[in-house]
């Protein structure tokens, strides 16, 4: 059993769960995982249609857009007692840039405000709202060596910074590696890392050579926009090694679920053509 | 519907970012000074313990010294004249130009020593001075460097942060009559610029220099350096004319106080710089030296217009250099790649609205918002969220959508309709799948290819997580 032992009087929060684009799309682990960490904290995990937060609009001059696409995700989730993200940088587009979208005139504000005050990143709602605490670690990686990039939004919109390490210690009972410049951009920064691609290929070199130096086999973070831009980079750089560092989203470790090959690396299935 | 332009033109940052990249010179000393200026800034603050606080006061200082800068400028006017000294007003940089160019003629000046003034590069001051037959000579050690070599300062604060020591040396062995003088220890290299420059001080006509901070409150221009080379040049010659722009503005001393607080700490990691100096007014009878005369002049160059705008903020900068000490992006690439005088995430906001020309449009787009600028910023200027303002009006001015615009609009409308959106994913993925075969990731791939030419792009999964997700709840379902 490593479930948090829930009160049973109390009625189970009822969790929006917004995977974000890029988990949709690329590695649905990511959301499967996070369901199943909401649902040992005691939650139930509901998954209504959904698309874009619209950072990439908000990001790229349209702010029209951009409040269209909002509007749709408040309305989409507005039924639940919170929504569930696992990303800082989804999250943040919607915590802190939402409300700047609609002007104190717009009667949508209000609604938009009260909306955010629900919307949490996974990792702040684990450890902020529901404190969870599972009654035996889902795996033990005491032995192992991991570093932790910090990506930039979570770190600096939504102030993420303790919260994975301590969830990481009482769910897997591992102490993260620092490494070098944590805080530091690994250079994916949406449409940047295509159109100052060569720029962005500095960032992520930096970015990878301090998890390399930190001489940790696993690199987590909680963005898999970042993790697809840094695993790209290990695969890239070091094509044949096979014991270069592996690349996870930190829901995947809490929920103890490493069954997935690790970002970008061979799968048994894709191997037998399934 | 706005006409669909096929091939956008290569923006020019994309171009001398490349070349900067590949510079081994120029990586070496971004290399060296890069985290540097950070370990020293945050050692300084933990020194201190309330820096937030002293954030919180410096940026009181800076709101309330333009919600009322009309007023403060003219008593600033009216204290200079008191002192004996002379306010000039500067719309354009051109008007600043002939300002100086008056001064230094009236003067017969044929020399005019040189501290370290933005605004001065801000209005090509030295080329202008030498047209006119005075000649300019850099007193501050970086701007030194840089004067032999005719470049451009590449860093608010260190000019020449661009320039490794073996430049410097190379730079000095051509210009200098060296002999047996040495040049191997960057103390060589000091006093081998001191001998040089300690000359140009005693014979110079003119002494020009920018302006850290002017205080209201009595007419006095504050000037922040650590070489002493402000002070030689604002006392020594007969005449010394400040350099500046309208925005440098604080109320009182108190208010100058607050801002020297956060001033070095965010610039350099010093708790004070070597050197804080204040000038008020020319020569008076009672005093022993100091300036016969003593002038003002003061550029605008389109910072009233952002007075009431959403862009004001920007106005409160010190012009510490903290935002580009820990951008990754100015890290990379260096100064010069902004083509401004004023590089790195201030640089990519003031530049645009100072300049206002179409290139200027990628600075604010070089940028992967992560917000490190914002959390180092003493005044708390919202750098990111300003650079998002200005891809806004880039966009709102834009007569033509390019590609890349046109795919963002069509992906949003889309994104509307989730049903429509994951069917559509699925789709595209079954078509990857088929793409992908059995390998675990892309080499390249047609529309990424800004991503696969350095990384690789792991092979998703056949379906989206939506279409997994519901799948298992009818599964689930008995």
């Amino acid at each position: 059993m490593i479930e948090t032992p829930s009160n049973s009087s109390k009625p189970k929060p009822q969790v929006g769960l917004f995977v974000t684009c890029p988990v949709d799309l690329v590695r649905p682990s990511i959301g499967f995982a996070t369901a199943t960490l909401l649902e040992r904290a005691g939650c139930d995990v509901h998954v209504p249609p959904q698309s874009c937060c619209g950072q990439v609009a908000l990001n790229n001059g349209q702010p029209e857009q951009t409040r269209a696409l909002a509007w749709n995700i408040v309305q989409q989730f507005d039924e639940y007692d919170y929504v569930v993200i696992p990303s800082g940088s989804c999250g943040g587009t919607i915590k802190t840039h939402y409300p700047e979208l609609f002007d104190e005139h717009d009667q949508r504000l209000q609604a938009v405000e009260a909306f955010c005050e629900k919307v949490f990143e996974l990792t702040t709602f684990l450890t902020q709202v529901l404190d969870y605490t599972p009654v035996q670690a889902a795996l033990d990686l005491s032995a192992e060596t991991v570093t932790y990039h910090d990506s930039c939004a979570g770190l600096r919109e939504l102030n993420i910074k303790q919260q994975p390490r301590t969830l990481l210690k009482r769910c897997a009972n591992l102490d993260i590696t620092e490494m070098q410049d944590t805080d530091v951009c690994c250079g994916f920064g949406g449409t940047f890392c295509v159109k100052y691609s060569d720029v962005s290929n500095h960032m992520v070199t930096n970015k990878v050579n301090n998890i390399r130096r930190s001489g940790a086999s696993m690199v987590l973070g909680g963005d898999l926009s970042c993790l697809l831009n840094i695993a790209g980079k290990l695969q890239r750089l070091e094509p044949d090694n096979p014991n270069r560092v592996q690349v996870r989203h930190i829901a995947e470790v809490l929920a103890g679920e490493l069954s997935t090959p690790a970002i970008g690396e061979h799968s048994p299935a894709l191997e037998k053509g399934e | 519907m706005s006409q669909v332009q096929m091939h956008e033109p290569q923006p020019d940052f994309i171009i001398r970012s490349r070349a900067s990249l590949e510079d081994e010179h120029l990586q070496e000393a971004l290399e060296k000074a890069g985290s540097g200026f950070v370990h020293k800034r945050q050692a300084a603050i933990d020194r201190i313990g309330n820096f937030e606080q002293l954030r919180d006061q410096a940026q009181r200082v800076r709101a309330r010294a333009l919600k009322n800068l009309d007023l403060y400028l003219l008593h600033f006017e009216k204290k200079v004249t008191e002192a004996g000294g002379q306010v000039h007003w500067a719309e354009t940089p051109e008007q600043m130009r002939e300002l100086v160019i008056g001064l230094c003629q009236k003067q017969n000046a044929k020399t005019a020593t040189k501290g370290k003034s933005m605004v001065g590069e801000e209005v090509d001051l030295n080329e202008a001075l030498e047209a006119a037959g005075v000649a300019p000579q850099e007193t501050d050690l970086g701007e030194y460097v840089l004067q032999l070599a005719h470049e451009r300062p590449s860093h608010i604060v260190a000019p020449a942060l661009h320039k490794t020591k073996a430049q410097v040396q190379r730079l000095f062995r051509d210009n200098h009559a060296l002999g047996e003088r040495a040049l191997d220890e960057v103390a060589d290299i000091v006093n081998e610029a001191r001998a040089v420059i300690r000359d140009r001080f005693l014979q110079a006509d003119v002494g020009i220099t920018g302006a850290n901070m002017l205080i209201a409150e009595t007419g006095t221009a504050a000037i922040v350096t650590n070489e002493g080379n402000g002070d030689l040049t604002a006392t020594l010659p007969r005449t010394h004319i400040v350099t500046t722009s309208i925005d440098k503005i604080v109320p009182t001393w108190e208010d100058a106080s607050a801002i020297l607080r956060v001033l070095g700490r965010s610039a350099t990691g010093q708790d004070i710089t070597t050197y804080t100096s204040f000038f008020t007014g020319a020569r008076s009878d009672q005093d022993k030296d100091g300036p016969e005369q003593f002038h003002i002049v003061l550029l605008d160059n389109r910072r009233s217009e952002l007075l009431g705008s959403e862009y004001e903020k920007m106005l409160h900068c010190i012009r510490c250099g903290a935002c580009m000490n820990h951008c990754p992006v100015y890290q990379s690439v260096g100064g010069h790649t902004y083509n401004s005088v004023y590089p790195g995430p201030m640089g990519a906001v003031l530049t645009p609205l100072l300049r206002h020309e179409e290139q200027d449009n990628q600075l604010p787009n070089a940028s992967t918002f992560c917000g490190r600028c914002e959390s180092v910023c003493p005044v708390r200027i919202p750098l990111p969220g300003l650079m998002r303002k200005l891809r806004d009006r880039e966009q709102r001015e834009r007569k033509h959508a390019g590609m890349a615009q046109w795919a963002v609009k069509l992906f949003c409308k889309l994104s509307r309709h989730p049903a429509v959106y994951r069917r559509l994913n699925d789709f595209n993925l079954r078509l990857v799948a088929i793409a992908r075969g059995r390998k675990p990731r892309f080499q390249s791939l047609p529309f990424l290819s800004g991503w696969t030419r350095h990384r690789d792009f792991p092979a998703p999964e056949k379906s989206s997580f939506q279409s997994q997700w519901q799948q298992r709840q009818k599964e689930k379902q008995p």
